[in-house]
């Protein structure tokens, strides 16, 4: 019983995503509107020629400081799963 | 339990070329493809060939962990304090207060096509040494932490 | 059907990782199938932005013709990273979780020990 409902909901799954994969066009873009006032104006604006390092660091910098704090973080976890006991604790995993 | 004479001299000739490989992506990020994640990723594969060379024991006094957390932090101290300077300079926070100014990264870039001066770019150079720093302490981090957690004698 | 392939593959290929996640019974296997899914968010996002003939976003001895939308190679950017973070803490769990209980198998950890 429980094996039925997977198979039914991930075969729905597959179909839903299946059917709007068929339903966009590869190669033709529809709203360009932001992205062509980036190329446009990036140059200028920003003194850099490589356009996807001017998103990533000037027009959209906050997302840049979200990423880096999420990295930090994770690699905060990490330091904290594999750490070892100095000789004056007692509690430790054992 | 080491590698053989063949890999240690290897690892010994390709490290400061992989060093320096590294370091061109980072500081050319606003000119070509690349910017300060992808070096800092290239970077560290050259810290992790010389853990992968000579064994985990022999290494763990030389390139020790706290130098590797010490250099994460300074590479998001940096990035964030690069960021409040443009409060002080007239603009927003993450402003770009160096662009067009005569100042360091100073110079003006016209539109079109052209072969790429590295004195351009504003604050986006800063920002990408501040995060390929940052990225090199934290893979270094990664690795020796899952390095020391394996028990040898299970 | 064969004009719009990379979208298809990239159904497929998240399809395909998320049916690993739910049917394998190893945590590794799991782990693996979360990294099958991102894998094919991350293709998804890059083919959304291309422009037929078009050049990449760089100006540095750019040759002459339109170029392709830089707004979502930025987006992938920042997704690949977000990736490495999960996966190493993901399998920093797995090791632990393989010191406590001696098995890497999700149908045998039911018992809580102290």
């Amino acid at each position: 019983m429980k094996n039925i409902l997977t198979y039914a909901a991930l075969l729905i799954f597959a179909a839903g995503m299946l059917l709007c994969m068929t339903g966009l066009e590869f190669g033709n873009p529809a709203y360009t509107d932001m992205d062509d006032y980036m190329v446009e104006n990036g140059q200028v604006l920003t003194g850099g020629n490589n356009i996807v390092t001017d998103i990533v660091f000037d027009f959209r910098g906050f997302d840049t400081l979200g990423e880096a704090t999420v990295l930090f973080t994770a690699v905060l976890g990490i330091g904290l799963i594999f750490r070892r006991l100095r000789e004056d604790e007692e509690y430790g995993y054992e | 339990m080491d590698m053989s004479r063949i890999v240690r001299t290897t690892a010994n000739v390709l490290l400061p070329f992989i060093l320096i490989y590294g370091f061109y992506i980072v500081m050319h990020g606003h000119l070509t493809p690349g910017g300060g994640f992808q070096g800092g990723a290239v970077i560290a594969t050259g810290i992790v060939l010389l853990f992968a060379a000579y064994s985990y024991t022999d290494l763990k006094e030389k390139v020790t962990l706290g130098a590797l957390k010490n250099s994460e932090t300074l590479g998001l101290l940096l990035f964030i304090f690069t960021a409040l300077l443009a409060l002080t300079a007239g603009f927003a926070f993450f402003g770009n207060w160096l662009v067009n100014g005569g100042a360091i990264f100073g110079d003006m870039v016209a539109f079109g096509p052209n072969p790429g001066d590295l004195n351009t770019g504003g604050v986006i150079p800063i920002m990408n040494l501040a995060v390929g720093i940052e990225v090199l302490g934290a893979m270094g981090v990664i690795i020796l932490s899952m390095l020391s957690g394996i028990q040898e004698d299970a | 059907m064969f004009y719009n392939l990379p979208f298809i593959v990239a159904g497929l290929i998240i399809m395909v990782g998320i049916v690993t996640m739910v049917f394998k019974r190893n945590l590794v296997k799991m782990i693996m199938g979360l990294s099958l899914v991102e894998a094919g968010v991350n293709l998804l996002l890059v083919a959304i932005g291309y422009r037929a003939g078009g050049i990449a976003p760089i100006f540095t001895n750019a040759p002459d013709a339109q170029m392709v939308m830089p707004t979502v190679q930025a987006m992938t950017l920042t997704n690949i990273v977000i990736g490495i973070a999960t996966t190493a803490m993901l399998l920093s769990f797995v090791m632990i979780i393989y010191r406590k209980y001696g098995t890497a198998d999700a149908g045998k950890m039911r018992k809580l020990r102290g």
